[in-house]
């Protein structure tokens, strides 16, 4: 079947249309004319955020090689063209960055998984047998995550009928607690590249696929957790367990379901956007790919040969719907909408709503405790390639609190944004640093060894070949500027590393004091890097943030 | 970060083969390939090499060689200050030609797998394996 011969509609303008007449409701948010004969619900990447948020998506998301100046690389005002949303509107406030502050005054937070349980509810009205597949990185990311060890989010997600699931940081809740959960997890816990370590052979904890038949269609669902767990998060946490991309063993896991008569395959993914566009190519008889971990939002599925990638953004800002129309074992057609969560629009459900308080109630003096306040010129985000303003406050209380010369914060994707003049509590710290290797460290490192790690992680990111991404963004710095050249090989992008406060350059042979948190080295000691930031916070009382011009980009 | 003595070994044996590497590195593989095919021309196809784009630990890489009806195939690590890692023969007997082992590879760097076909023809497939700090996944 040639790609042409799919018959595909997005109902994205739709909303865009109605909302850019200040005429949101939920009615016209859910409106969706049911389609074919099979429905998929896609939730990607909530990091465990059961309420409502602010969330803006990243200015800058530089695509390299094949993919400079495609989709998810476009952001912004070229963002709100190619897709025709007009500004000002509601899908301008929800998918692009500018405005941020202006346009969530009028349209609200996002998100909160009793709304979308609502949606969710909506679409089974329409379709009772719909599935419904969360693509991971769901138990991780908030106070009472971390300390529930994810039990929170496992108890208030049940109620929400998953049929399957696939993973990435709940990994870092460690191997003991994620097989604890697993195994009484009411749907399927799915990696067709998750495996055993010490003898490379296919986890048992993890099934590769499973078979759903609905709408009198033998679904095959095949999971592909995040490949690169042990690299980018710390591997002593899951021992047992070696990843990868494995695209051989996703085609032989293809072919197999395919000659069991599965007559839709949908792989559920958290490889990230451009790696799932690789995989698409390289991997033949996909119909669906559900794609995650990059934290994309995509009002139109994207086409590689004949399999469409669906992204469905982050933090429970969106759903996608997408109904199929199967027939004689092929996929004939698709309608498809990505739903925006608005959370003034859509009604919460009830029971839910009541579930994520019980969660909250024993944790609420603790969460709700005010530590300081956003002055009234600063927005604290994080999305974006080089830096965020919630990085640079982190960094800065990083190489205040710890004395340190230089400091480096993750380019992790997820944490939620804080507007101008809002409180900021302890929850909200949280919610942009909690992880189960938070602490600390300081240490000497040369600056050679600085422009080594910055080389490293540039690569993870700028690699003209996908399967060498790693999904993340650039590691944050504070106290010094650097420039990178996107276009150059690994070694060669990184120069002119300058110490900001004396505008000396860095010198490769000597000392210097470097605080950060999030190393992935087992025994890392330090205090947990939110009681730094709380420290810091509380000693200003009102924070600003300052526009960040330290990394001079070239080449994009 | 924390830097363990294993990251520091790594990280220093991963720019020691930057500094100094290409040159000698590249002319030992060169001579191992001339030595294990007497110079003649490398074809493609007909020869699977499984390896990981990114190492989830350098110190032991898990690769896979198939090449169906070969009589030996060659395994080398381009970059390591020795390039050898194995030699896999086939008996006539042989019902498959498929070989898997772990290699220690110092840093970023191609792995090469050439067979020998029975009417003495020789088929490549090689593979860049990236050996990376990591740390900083979304």
């Amino acid at each position: 079947m040639a790609a042409s011969a799919i018959v595909g509609a997005s109902g994205f303008g739709n909303w865009g249309r109605l909302a850019a007449q200040q005429a949101l409701s939920q009615d016209q948010l859910l409106d969706f004319d049911t389609f074919g004969n099979v429905s998929l619900i896609h939730i990607t990447d909530i990091h465990a955020q059961l309420k409502p948020v602010w969330f803006r998506e990243p200015e800058i998301n530089l695509g390299v090689g094949s993919n400079k100046g495609h989709v998810p690389h476009i952001t912004g005002a070229d963002f709100r063209r190619l897709y025709g949303i007009e500004d000002g509107s509601p899908s301008h406030y929800a998918l692009t960055y500018d405005d941020f502050a202006a346009l969530g005054q009028t349209y609200g937070k996002m998100g909160g998984i009793d709304r979308c349980a609502t949606v969710i509810n909506n679409i089974r009205a329409a379709r009772p047998d719909a599935l419904l597949l969360d693509g991971g990185d769901t138990w991780h990311g908030s106070y009472t995550c971390y300390q529930t060890q994810g039990q929170d989010v496992v108890n208030v997600m049940n109620l929400l009928k998953p049929d399957a699931m696939t993973f990435h940081w709940e990994f870092t809740l460690g191997s003991d607690r994620v097989r604890d959960i697993v195994n009484d997890l009411p749907f399927a816990a799915l990696g067709q590249n998750i495996f055993d370590s010490e003898w490379d052979e296919p986890a048992e904890d993890f099934a590769p696929y499973k078979f759903f038949e609905r709408g009198g269609v033998n679904i095959a669902v095949i999971g592909q957790a995040f490949p690169y767990m042990p690299i980018a998060n710390p591997g002593w946490m899951f021992p047992e367990y070696s990843f990868g991309i494995r695209d051989q063993n996703m085609q032989a896991m293809v072919d197999e379901v395919r000659s069991k008569g599965a007559e839709l395959v949908v792989c559920l993914s958290h490889n990230g956007f451009d790696v799932d566009k690789k995989m698409a190519e390289r991997v033949t008889g996909i119909d669906v790919i559900l794609a995650g971990h990059t934290h994309d939002a995509l009002p139109e599925p994207v086409l590689v040969g004949d399999t469409i990638i669906i992204a469905s953004g982050s933090n429970g800002k969106f759903i996608s719907r997408v109904d199929l129309d199967v027939r004689d074992g092929r996929m004939m057609g698709f309608r498809h909408k990505l739903i925006p969560i608005f959370s003034d629009v859509i009604t919460p459900d009830q029971d839910v709503a009541a579930a994520i308080e019980a969660e909250r109630a024993p944790f609420a003096d603790a969460l709700t405790e005010v530590i300081g306040k956003t002055a009234d010129d600063t927005v604290l985000f994080r999305r974006g390639n080089f830096n965020g303003s919630w990085d640079d406050l982190i960094c800065e209380a990083l190489i205040e609190q710890r004395e340190a010369d230089i400091s480096m914060s993750p380019g992790v994707r997820w944490g939620p944004s804080i507007m101008p003049g809002q409180d900021i509590t302890r929850e909200d710290i949280w919610n942009v640093t909690s992880m189960t290797y938070g602490k600390a460290y300081r240490t000497e490192m040369t600056g050679e060894f600085i422009h080594t790690i910055l080389e490293d992680v540039a690569d993870n990111l700028f690699n003209p070949d996908p399967y060498y991404q790693q999904g993340g963004d650039m590691v944050r710095i504070g106290g010094m500027g650097y420039r990178i050249d996107i276009t150059k090989p690994m070694g060669s992008r990184i120069s002119a590393m300058t110490i900001l406060k004396t505008g000396e350059a860095i010198d490769p042979a000597k000392n210097y004091m470097v605080a950060g948190w999030a190393s992935v080295n087992e025994g890392t000691e330090g205090p947990q890097v939110w009681d730094v930031v709380e420290d810091h916070i509380r000693e200003k009382g009102t924070v600003s943030v300052a526009p960040n011009t330290s990394v001079q980009v070239v080449g994009a | 970060m924390k830097l363990t003595r294993r990251h520091t070994l790594m990280l220093a044996m991963g720019s020691a083969a930057a500094a100094m590497l290409p040159m000698a590195s590249f002319g030992a593989t060169e001579d191992a390939i001339a030595a294990f095919t007497g110079g003649a021309e490398i074809g493609a196809g007909g020869i699977t090499l499984t390896a990981p784009e990114i190492a989830e630990n350098g110190n032991t890489v898990p690769i896979e060689v198939n090449a169906p009806g070969a009589a030996a195939i060659l395994v080398l690590a381009a970059g390591n200050p020795t390039p050898a890692v194995a030699t896999f023969n086939f008996g006539p007997l042989a019902a498959t030609q498929h070989a898997s082992t772990r290699v220690r590879l110092a840093g970023t760097q191609d792995v090469i797998a050439i067979a020998r076909m029975p009417d003495g023809s020789f088929v490549q497939a090689k593979q860049e394996v990236k050996v990376t700090i990591g740390g900083c996944g979304g």
